[in-house]
């Protein structure tokens, strides 16, 4: 965690309540490509669990999820397989 | 005598090769194995019968408008192939305007947020301050509203069906619903829900 993670793309999901953050993420997700980090800030108190389960269902890898002040945030790297997009 | 005494020089440069090719399988047969794990194991967590989530949306108040709609859009944004089944009242949602009319009435509902007796509850005028209120109250949290919700459930792809048989019977017509949605039957449903892990009724 106290590595430097690169992060390629980032993504303001502040405000945002049940299921934006989510559909925000995968939006966002579309657009990296495969090894890239997107990084999430969210205040949803229910993200600290939508984004983890996300990220197990759709099987991108969750590099940390930290909390500080009410914001939270996740870096989430893209998963690949060649045979899709 | 010579040829005796090297058969070890003239074996060794036999021996390396043969042990860097032996090598070289067991590398091969490490990482392909340890490949082949982990490709399962992602392959595992992208079951295809895990990815079907079947909803069916019968009610047609405000409240219940959301279940279904967040439900199919997280779905959705969870990579699965989600589909609404409309129904009965369900059908005011994919009515043309009809998710801005959709209301919530405090009367014989004790579990209002804002508790209102009955006898207050059936006047006149309750329904859409109830209504009203409750919209304010999502409003203030931020919560997308039901027509925004259905327009992002189209684009993440959320299959929309409406129940040809409720359609019949209520009168309603193909074209008084928005664009984009299919049409069918209890089998139709059927068919997709026994292919997927989650079905809902709502």
């Amino acid at each position: 965690m106290s590595e430097a993670i690169h992060i390629d793309r980032q993504l303001d999901a502040k405000g945002m309540l049940c299921p934006m953050p989510v559909i925000s993420v995968k939006r966002a997700i579309k657009d990296l490509q495969r090894g890239q980090v997107l990084a999430v800030s969210a205040t949803d108190k229910g993200a600290c669990r939508d984004i983890p389960a996300w990220a197990e269902q759709t099987g991108h890898t969750l590099l940390s999820q930290a909390e500080e002040n009410g914001v939270y945030t996740f870096y989430i790297e893209k998963a690949g397989w060649e045979d899709e997009e | 005598m010579t040829t005796q005494a090297k058969p070890e020089q003239s074996d060794i440069p036999g021996n390396i090769e043969q042990l860097i090719e032996q090598r070289v399988q067991s590398l091969v047969a490490e990482r392909l194995d340890a490949l082949v794990k982990e490709r399962v194991a992602q392959a595992m967590k992208r079951d295809p019968a895990k990815r079907k989530v079947a909803i069916i949306a019968s009610k047609g108040t405000l409240d219940m408008a959301y279940v279904p709609l967040i439900l199919a859009t997280t779905a959705a944004a969870m990579d699965a192939d989600a589909r609404i089944f409309f129904t009965f009242y369900g059908l005011n949602i994919l009515k043309k305007g009809g998710p801005e009319k959709l209301q919530i009435a405090p009367i014989a509902n004790p579990a209002m947020p804002v508790p209102v007796p009955n006898i207050l509850g059936m006047l006149p005028g309750m329904t859409p301050m109830a209504t009203w209120m409750m919209k304010g109250m999502f409003a203030k949290h931020n919560v997308v509203s039901v027509p925004e919700l259905l327009h992002q459930a189209i684009e993440l792809g959320v299959k929309l069906i409406a129940c040809q048989m409720t359609l019949e019977v209520m009168g309603i017509r193909r074209e008084d619903l928005i664009d984009g949605i299919e049409f069918g039957g209890a089998a139709m449903f059927l068919n997709f829900a026994t292919g997927a892990h989650t079905t809902l009724f709502i």
